[in-house]
C-alpha cells in the first residue's frame, strides 16, 4: 500500500467520527498540555535559580578556612587551624590562570554620614571585586590597588545605602564613619538588588585589610579566584591546594567549586522537573486509556470492514498498520494540539505573573510528540492486534 | 483450474466436530458458470470460502492453476485473493465512509497500484457497470442494486480469473436480483470463472453446471445441456 493511501485511509475513518476522534484527541492534548505547563514551569524555576547563583561568574572557587571533613581523635595542637590572610590571597594572585582574587570579610556596623546613621552590612574586600563579581559602578570608582596590607581608608557605598545617606546629594569625596573610623567616598556601586536573600545594595565596600581591623578578626571569610574560562576547574582547585599548602603546611582550607554548587543544585532542580512532568503524565496516562477504548470500539464496529478488507486482499499485517495507523494519528494529532495549548498556557501565565519564570526547551518539545506517538503506538497495539486477528469468514459473518 | 482434493473442513463446536465439508473432490476449468445449492448448513458457503482462500481446509489439497495453495503462507494468500479472485457478498460489505468510487478502487489500493492507473482502471470499470453517475455517491444514498452493482465492480477491478458469488441476490428484490445475475453472467461470458451460491433453484438452474450439497457432501454435481 502506499503511503498516501494509508494515510487517506486512515483519514477517512478518524472524520468519519469526527466527534469521537475530537474528544479522543482532546484526552491526549491535556495529557501533552499538562506535562509541557508543568515542565515549562520547572524548567524556568530551574533556570531562575541557576541564573541567581551564575550571575557571579561560573568560573569561581571559594576557599574557605578549616576543614568540613570529619577526623577522628582529639584536634588538640593539630587541629588548629590557621587563619586565611591578606598574604594568602596576594600568594593566590600569583596563580598563572588567575584573573582576579578576592578576599572577603563581612560583618555588620554602624555607618554615619552628617547626622544620618545606619547599620548595615560591611564588606571588606580586594580591589578586584567588580571584575570577579561582574558587578557595575555607577559613579566614581571602585577602591584602587593599594598595598592591600594597608589600604587607604575609601570606600565605596552600595546603591541603596547612598539612598539612605545621602538622599539625591553627590556623596562621591563626602566622608563617613564606619565604626567609629573615618573613610572617603571615591564610589557608588549600581543596584544589585537582593541575590538568593542578601541585599547587595545595601552595603559599604571598604579594604579587606581594614575590615579585619574593624572587627577585629583574624582570618577572612573566603577568598574568592575567578578564573581564565576554559581552564578546568581541577587544575585552578590543584593550584590553589599546592599554594596555600606550601604556606600552610598543610590543608586546613576547604575549596568549593561553582561547578560543584552548580552541579548539585542542577541535579536536585532537574528531579524537580521530572517530577512535575511525572504529575502531569498521569493526565496523559488517562488519555491513553481514552485511545484504547475507542479503538477498541472502532474494530467491534468495523468486524464486518475488516473481513471484507481481508476478503478483497489485505494481508494481516495492513489491517494492523491501518488500525495503528489510527491510533497513532490520534495520538499525534492529540499531541500537536497539546503542545500548543500547554506552551501557550505557560506563555499566558508568565505574561499575567511575570515573576513565574517559564521556560520550554525545544527538546522538550520534539520530546513530548514522540512521547505522543508512542502513546498511541502502545495504545494502538492491542486493539489492532485483534482486528489483524480477526478470522476473516467469521468477521464477515459478524453483525 | 481449480482443483479439490479431499477436502475435509471440520469446525469444533463445543465439544462436538461438526464436518462442514467432508471429503470433496472436485474440479472447475477456467470458464465454467457453477451455481452451488443446497440447504443451509449443507456446506456450500464454507465450500466458497475455502475455494476463495478466506478459509483452510482441515486435509486435502487444493489446487488453484496446479499450485498447492493449501500450504501458502497468510501474506500470500492475501496476494492471491486480490489479484486472481473478486467476492460478492449478500450484504455487500461496502465501505460506508468511502464512495463508490473509493470502495471499487479499495483492492488496487491495497495492491500498491499509483493513482492514476487505479483511476483509469476504476473509471472504466465503473462505466462497464453503468455505475459512472454514481461514482462519487456514499454507499447509503445508493439503491441495493446498485450496491450490489458496486461490489461487482469492485470484485472485478483487478481483473480476477474467479468471481465467487454468496447469495447475491438474497438481499434485492427480483427486478435487481435479476439485473446483478445477468451482470454476473456476461462477466462469465468474457470468460471469467463464475460461482454462484444460492438456495434459490430458479437462479441455480441458470448455471451450466449445478451442484448440490447435502451435509457438506456433493449431493449431484449435473451438466446443464448445452443450451446456451
Amino acid at each position: 500500500m502506499l503511503m498516501r493511501d494509508f494515510l487517506t485511509l486512515t483519514g477517512s475513518s478518524l472524520i468519519a467520527h469526527r466527534m469521537r476522534s475530537f474528544l479522543t484527541t482532546l484526552g491526549i492534548a491535556v495529557g501533552i498540555a499538562a506535562v509541557m505547563l508543568l515542565t515549562s514551569i520547572g524548567e524556568g524555576i530551574h533556570q531562575f535559580v541557576l541564573a541567581e547563583f551564575t550571575q557571579f561568574g561560573t568560573t569561581i572557587v571559594s576557599v574557605s578556612p578549616g576543614r568540613t571533613t570529619t577526623h577522628g581523635g582529639s584536634t588538640g595542637m593539630f587541629g588548629t587551624v590557621r587563619p586565611l590572610t591578606i598574604e594568602d590571597a596576594e600568594a593566590l594572585k600569583r596563580l598563572p590562570y588567575a584573573r582576579a582574587v578576592v578576599p572577603v570579610v563581612q560583618g555588620n556596623a554602624e555607618v554615619e554620614a552628617g547626622n544620618r546613621r545606619r547599620r548595615t552590612n560591611v564588606y571588606g574586600v580586594g580591589a578586584q571585586m567588580p571584575e570577579a563579581f561582574r558587578m557595575d559602578i555607577s559613579s566614581g570608582r571602585f577602591l584602587p590597588a593599594d598595598d592591600p596590607t594597608a589600604p587607604r581608608a575609601f570606600a565605596v557605598l552600595g546603591s541603596q545605602l547612598r539612598e539612605e545617606l545621602f538622599g539625591s546629594r553627590n556623596p562621591l569625596g563626602q566622608r563617613i564613619g564606619i565604626g567609629g573610623n573615618r573613610y572617603r567616598i571615591i564610589g557608588v556601586m549600581a543596584s544589585k538588588g537582593t541575590v538568593l536573600g542578601f541585599d547587595l545594595d545595601d552595603t559599604v565596600y571598604i579594604p579587606a585589610a581594614r575590615a579585619l581591623e574593624l572587627f577585629n578578626r583574624e582570618s577572612l571569610f573566603e577568598i574568592d579566584v575567578m578564573y581564565e574560562e576554559g581552564v578546568s576547574a581541577d587544575r585552578v582547585v590543584a593550584g590553589i591546594k599546592k599554594t596555600l599548602m606550601a604556606r600552610h603546611g598543610r590543608e586546613d582550607f576547604t575549596i568549593t567549586t561553582q561547578e560543584q554548587m552548580l552541579d548539585v543544585l542542577g541535579s536536585i532542580l532537574n528531579i524537580l522537573t521530572v517530577a512535575v512532568g511525572a504529575i502531569g503524565g498521569i493526565s496523559l496516562l488517562v488519555g491513553a486509556i481514552g485511545i484504547v477504548t475507542i479503538m477498541t470500539i472502532a474494530v467491534n464496529e468495523r468486524t464486518n470492514e475488516i473481513g471484507l478488507l481481508r476478503a478483497i486482499g489485505a494481508r494481516r499485517g495492513q489491517v494492523l498498520g491501518l488500525f495503528l495507523g489510527e491510533a497513532v494519528v490520534l495520538a499525534a494529532a492529540g499531541g500537536l494540539a497539546g503542545l500548543i495549548l500547554g506552551v501557550g498556557t505557560a506563555q499566558l501565565l508568565h505574561l499575567l505573573l511575570p515573576a513565574l519564570p517559564v521556560h520550554t526547551p525545544w527538546l522538550f518539545v520534539f520530546v513530548a510528540e514522540a512521547v505522543a506517538v508512542v502513546i498511541g503506538l502502545a495504545a494502538g497495539v492491542l486493539p489492532a492486534r485483534r482486528a489483524a486477528g480477526l478470522d476473516p469468514v467469521e468477521a464477515l459473518r459478524a453483525e | 483450474m481449480i482443483s479439490l482434493e479431499q477436502i475435509h473442513r471440520d469446525f469444533q463446536v463445543g465439544d462436538q466436530v461438526v464436518h462442514a465439508l467432508d471429503d470433496i473432490n472436485l474440479d472447475i476449468s477456467a470458464g465454467e458458470y457453477v451455481s452451488i445449492m443446497g440447504p443451509s448448513g449443507s456446506g456450500k458457503s464454507t465450500l466458497l470460502n475455502l475455494i476463495g482462500l478466506l478459509d483452510r481446509a482441515t486435509a486435502g489439497h487444493y489446487l488453484l492453476n496446479g499450485e498447492d495453495v493449501t500450504t501458502l503462507s497468510d501474506v500470500e494468500q492475501a496476494a492471491t485473493r486480490n489479484r486472481r479472485i473478486g467476492f460478492v457478498f449478500q450484504s455487500f460489505h461496502l465501505v460506508p465512509r468511502l464512495s463508490a468510487a473509493g470502495n471499487v478502487e479499495l483492492p488496487l489500493i491495497l495492491a500498491g497500484m499509483p493513482a492514476a492507473e487505479r483511476k483509469a482502471r476504476v473509471a472504466q470499470t465503473l462505466q462497464a457497470l453503468n455505475l459512472t453517475d454514481r461514482a462519487h455517491h456514499k454507499p447509503d444514498q445508493l439503491s441495493g442494486g446498485q450496491r450490489q452493482r458496486v461490489a461487482i465492480a469492485r470484485a472485478t477491478v483487478t481483473e480476477p480469473a474467479v468471481v465467487l458469488a454468496d447469495e447475491p441476490t438474497g438481499n434485492l428484490d427480483h427486478k435487481s436480483g435479476g439485473d446483478v445475475i445477468n451482470i454476473l453472467e456476461s462477466l462469465n461470458q468474457r470468460g471469467i470463472t463464475l460461482m454462484v451460491v444460492t438456495h434459490d433453484a430458479e437462479i441455480g438452474d441458470r448455471a451450466t453446471r449445478r451442484i448440490k450439497m447435502r451435509d457438506g457432501r456433493i449431493e449431484s454435481d449435473t451438466q446443464a445441456d448445452a443450451d446456451r
